[in-house]
């Protein structure tokens, strides 16, 4: 005995059931261990397509018309072999966009446009609704009949019923409160359900069981086989006409039509993209869903026609409605259970459709209808709240129950007009209006915004006025002759014969029309223009490529031809091929020359070269050789902030590329430099050994003609030697200065800085030389000294340098009338010291040149001309160490005219750094290097004293 | 895997085949009286291509090699 | 009949040792302090052998030996070349330029008689 109360306890256990296994996967999902994680909970959650429809409708529409169910499971088989290219592409476009409903993904593609996004949403609203409306017609009737057990009674018109005791307004209201508690316990930023899908997946396994145990039952319980009942129903002509269908074109088109539309469902339908593609949790379970799913279709449908062959043979012509077949013969054989169990797999089509059905629509109807109307609401203040989840849950709940509400209201008024096959077919040619924006929208860059809406209100149009609105009249709430003649009575505008178009079955003539329009509108308005930047960006990201997240895309293409060779500048030739080769292969091709010359493959280029030269470099780089299409202020703001940094990075590797040219400009001259000092160190050597040779020549020359010749006379022997000794005291003078300028040029040299009396060193120095100036005839006058001529020098040096500048002086002057005059000077900065001549004066060419080791004054500019006298080196060690005390030695003389040394120290020699740092050197040298200096010390003065 | 272009396409051969199988020309060859196995042998054509496409489909998506 | 030798160089000192060297030997020697004197006496003297030295004021060694080979009196005349710079490229000037040996200060007296001998022999 089915008393109602069982029937109604029985729903609530199997519903509380199936809340616990949601319950768990969203315990699980929290911790992080997924139970829907799996490719085959995938491919059963996606039998949510089998509804009621497929429940009892497949089986009363068999009844009807034969194997005419069977177009709407062969269309989704279709649609699965097509996955790699459709749904594969969606799934990827859907999660690097962050795509949460069927909505969300024409918006986003048409440039981010909210007015598609809500009409989108409006279109599945009204679409779906009488969808909706059909599983609680299924529900409330299938309880009604059950209810009625052991009696086998078709329930009244809902129409006739009173509003409180219609079963389906119960129904209604507990599937909405069911479908709240499950889908609006929290808000999820992806907009998933894992406990909702694992209740699903459950819900297909006990409606495919339900279905095959009724069919084995019908089969093999009341009838001996498969092909015992077709063997029967043959033999009834009435039934017999169900195994074939009508042999005419229009029959093979609504045939086809179906298959169409039905592929174009299992795609659109809201609650199909939920599964599908929003609840998707890897795309790879895309795999066995390929055939798992079609698999699960094919099981479902096993024993339609024979359980409505059955039903037909058994319930007389009228009795019964054949949609109810599946309850009700197992009723009529008194099987409680079973049909309690075929009650319940009932139950499960459809609060499995309505649940996830409404939760996607209230999804689309909060984020694409209401949120965006009251953000714009601004005295609502809603754009500042900083927590808005609790309001989005609210008006989700209230969309779920309003959704409901409308499907009840349409099964009240049109739903006892048609077949469930009927009302379902309906929402499907609704959803079919989605097919040409989102499938055009995946694989066609230009569609454009405008021309989305106007496929979408022309198909929407089309379907309401050839599909709906005659469902409303048929039903009595429209005029009748609405649709026998026309709108306004005009014949060419009666819905279901548009233009005249007869022959086809309302369906097909609806998506005719529809579709034509849809279509027609939606490319014929997106050709108007070009798309704006938005729609190009979105565009190159859902046609361009799936994997484009998180990259800035790029607007234009380029081709292998212009980024190979790019990349090669950068990575040389060998490094970019591979990669790009690579990059190939990853795409499946075979060589690099088939790369198409898409936003990916810029986006590669461009990756590519960020690890050689730097992302903000290689965006510049690619964008030289992509040509971009126009962009929005947006990306124009986002590129010049990009390229403003570019602009730095290149003034910076400009700046530095000029260092670098500086610095090897420097080096060239340093090493220029480095080369002409080899070379007069070179010559140094050279003139040195010169230098050296020469005294050493004549010296063995004598000795060697007086060791090996002792009857030489004396007188030549004595003149022999005395040449011996002068060249000798050369060689060592030589030796000596060679030392003394060594030292002076490498700072080894050791200096006593001390406060010194210019005057009595001009003096001293005079006094030294009086001899020799005597043995010459040549007079040496000398200026009134002024007392207190001081500065701060090494007196013995500054001895040097004047005994060398009168030498010089003497050696130069004509005996007997040559003359020689020293006078000193002081200002405030500096002494100055002059010794003139009346010699023949040295050439201006020659001015520095004599300051030059071994060069001496002469006229020429050869090198050791007129050589007799001196060693080259006086004036070169005269001006170093000058210049040591930081003054200046020069000559100022003409040619022919007498020649005037000048030499300028400054007074206060204690301000400069070298001085006091060689002073501090010397008094730390300690005893080593002050004996090592000292040693030489007294050659110095040897030579010092006979330094001509 | 169905990345890889190769079972894409081979999928939509299925696909292409699938049409054929459930449309007219070919449907019209078994919309006829009599019995195949049993069965009307428009429904018996139609499940049995049904399940051999769906072979197909399972045979293309799980071969582990390529 | 005894050669003559020709000796220029402008150290005071060389020459005069050379001088006495060499009449010892019993040359007939004559004597130039530059280039220019040297090219001078080459044409009146007309020696057997010059003895010249490569760096002397007014005229170098070589410039003086480049003249000396040019001119036809003085077809047969050997020149020695003196230098106190030992560098390979000046043997090699200098023997380009014509001359018949190379000798580099300070030298050995018998080496260098030796060696003039053996030209003039």
């Amino acid at each position: 005995m089915l008393q109602g109360w069982v029937i109604v306890l029985a729903s609530f256990l199997y519903l509380g059931v199936l809340f616990g296994i949601a319950w768990y996967a969203d315990h699980r999902a929290d911790h992080g261990r997924s139970l829907i994680a799996n490719p085959v909970v995938y491919a059963l959650s996606l039998g949510v397509y089998c509804t009621t429809w497929t429940f009892y409708g497949s089986v009363g529409r068999a009844a009807a018309n034969g194997i005419g169910f069977l177009p709407i499971y062969l269309g989704p088989t279709l649609l699965f072999a097509l996955a790699g290219f459709i749904l594969y592409r969606m799934i990827r476009v859907a999660k690097s966009n962050r795509i949460t409903s069927i909505a969300d993904l024409v918006a986003s593609r048409y440039g981010k446009s909210q007015l598609l996004g809500g009409l989108v949403t409006v279109i599945a609203v009204v679409g779906v609704i009488p969808y909706i409306a059909l599983q609680l017609k299924a529900v409330s009737n299938s309880f009604t009949i059950l209810s009625s057990y052991p009696d086998i009674v078709m329930p009244a018109s809902a129409g006739a019923v009173p509003l409180f005791q219609d079963s389906a307004l119960y129904v209604a209201m507990i599937l909405a409160a069911f479908t709240i508690l499950f889908g609006t316990r929290h808000l999820d930023a992806t907009e998933r359900h894992e406990g909702m899908v694992a209740a699903i997946a459950v819900e297909s396994i006990v409606k495919l069981v339900a279905f095959l145990a009724v069919g084995a039952f019908v089969v093999w319980g009341l009838h001996g086989g498969v092909a015992d009942i077709f063997a029967r129903a043959a033999e009834v002509p009435e039934v017999a006409r169900r195994l074939t269908r009508a042999d005419t074109s229009a029959a093979y088109g609504s045939w086809g039509t179906l298959i169409f539309l039905s592929l174009f469902a299992a795609l659109l339908l809201p609650r199909q993209f939920q599964i599908a593609v929003v609840e998707n949790v890897d795309v790879k379970h895309l795999n066995r869903a390929v055939w798992m799913f079609p698999l699960y279709l094919f099981l479902i449908n096993l024993f339609v026609l024979p359980v409505a062959l059955a039903g037909l043979l058994h319930f007389p012509a009228g009795t019964v409605d054949a949609d109810t077949f599946v309850l009700t013969l197992p009723m009529a054989h008194q099987q409680e259970g079973l049909a309690l169990f075929v009650f319940i797999g009932g139950l499960s089509a459809a609060t499995g459709m309505v649940i996830v059905e409404t939760i996607a629509l209230s999804t689309m109807v909060c984020n694409d209808l209401v949120m965006p109307l009251l953000l714009r609401l601004r005295w609502l203040g809603l754009a500042e709240k900083a927590d808005l989840s609790g309001l989005l849950l609210e008006i989700r709940r209230w969309a779920i129950a309003v959704i409901l509400g409308l499907g009840y209201l349409y099964f009240r008024v049109a739903g006892e007009a048609y077949a469930l096959v009927s009302i379902g077919l309906i929402s499907f040619a609704a959803v079919a209006q989605f097919a040409p924006v989102v499938i055009g929208g995946l694989f066609w860059k230009g569609g454009t915004r405008d021309g989305a809406v106007a496929g979408l209100v022309a198909g929407f149009v089309l379907w309401a006025y050839t599909l709906l609105l005659p469902s409303f009249a048929k039903s009595g709430w429209l005029p009748e002759g609405f649709i026998a003649h026309g709108l306004f009575g005009i014949e060419l505008l009666r819905p279901q014969q548009l233009l005249g178009l007869t022959g086809l079955d309302e369906i097909t003539h609806c998506l005719v029309w529809s579709l034509l329009a849809n279509l027609g509108a939606y490319v014929g308005v997106s050709l108007l223009r070009v798309p704006n930047a938005r729609e190009a960006r979105q565009a190159s990201l859902f046609v361009g490529g799936t994997d484009l997240a998180g990259h800035t895309a790029w607007g234009g293409s380029a081709g292998v031809a212009d980024l190979l060779p790019l990349a090669a500048r950068f990575l040389g030739r060998e490094r970019a091929e591979e990669g790009f080769l690579r990059h190939a292969r990853s795409r499946s091709l075979k060589s690099v020359d088939e790369l198409p010359g898409d936003a990916r493959l810029a986006n590669f280029a461009e990756t590519l070269l960020a690890g050689a030269i730097g992302s903000a470099s290689a965006r510049a780089m690619v964008a030289s050789v992509v040509s971009e299409e126009p962009l929005g202020l947006d990306e124009v703001m986002n590129i010049l902030d990009e390229a403003s940094q570019v602009r730095a990075y290149s003034r910076e590797l400009e700046q530095k590329s000029q260092e670098l040219t500086r610095a090897t400009a420097e080096l060239r001259q340093a090493n220029e430099r480095l080369r002409e000092l080899d070379r007069m160190k070179d010559d140094f050597i050279s003139t040195v050994t010169h230098e050296l040779r020469t005294p050493l020549t004549s010296i063995r020359a004598f000795s060697e003609m007086l060791h090996e010749d002792p009857k030489i006379d004396l007188a030549q022997r004595t003149r022999f030697l005395a040449i011996i000794v002068s060249e000798t005291v050369r060689l060592s003078r030589l030796i000596n200065q060679i030392l003394d300028l060594a030292k002076l040029e490498s700072g080894r040299a050791e200096w006593t800085v001390a406060a010194v009396d210019v005057g009595e060193v001009i003096r001293e120095a005079a006094d030294s030389l009086t001899a020799l100036f005597a043995e010459k005839r040549v007079a040496l006058d000398m200026d009134d000294l002024h007392p207190g001529l001081t500065v701060m020098a090494d007196r013995d040096r500054l001895m040097q340098v004047m005994v060398n500048l009168l030498s010089n002086a003497l050696k130069f002057v004509p005996a007997d009338s040559g003359r020689v005059r020293v006078g000193a000077e002081g200002t405030a900065s500096e002494v100055r010291v002059r010794v003139w001549d009346n010699g023949p004066g040295i050439h201006a060419a020659d001015h520095e040149v004599i300051f030059d080791k071994f060069r001496q004054g002469s006229g020429g500019t050869d090198v050791l001309t007129d050589k007799p006298q001196g060693t080259g080196l006086g004036l070169p060690i005269s001006r170093q160490i000058i210049e040591y005390f930081h003054g200046r030695l020069w000559v100022e003389s003409t040619s022919g005219a007498g020649a005037c040394f000048v030499f300028t120290l400054p007074r206060q020699a204690g301000d400069n750094n070298k001085l006091a740092t060689a002073e501090r050197e010397s008094q730390r040298g300690g005893p080593a290097a002050g004996a090592a200096l000292s040693d030489s010390g007294g050659k110095h003065n040897g030579v010092r004293g006979g330094s001509q | 895997m169905i990345r890889t272009r190769l079972v894409a396409q081979r999928l939509a051969f299925l696909f292409l085949l699938g049409c054929l199988f459930f449309n007219y020309p070919l449907l019209s060859v078994f919309n006829q009286g009599g019995s195949l196995f049993g069965m009307p042998p428009l429904y018996a054509w139609l499940m049995a291509s049904w399940l051999v496409l769906i072979a197909l489909l399972a045979l293309v998506v799980e071969r582990k090699h390529d | 009949m005894s050669h003559r030798i020709l000796v220029v160089d402008d150290e005071p000192n060389i020459v005069i040792s050379l001088e006495f060297l060499l009449k010892k030997e019993g040359y007939v020697v004559a004597v130039a302090g530059d280039g220019e004197a040297a090219l001078q006496q080459a044409g009146q003297f007309l020696p057997d052998l010059v003895l010249l030295d490569v760096m002397m004021p007014k005229k170098s060694g070589f410039e003086v030996c480049e003249t000396l080979r040019a001119n036809p009196a003085l077809a047969g005349v050997k020149i020695v070349m003196l230098t106190a710079r030992g560098r390979e490229t000046e043997v090699t000037k200098g023997l380009a330029l014509g001359a018949d040996a190379y000798i580099t200060k300070p030298f050995s007296t018998k080496e260098l008689v030796a060696r003039i001998k053996a030209l003039l022999g």
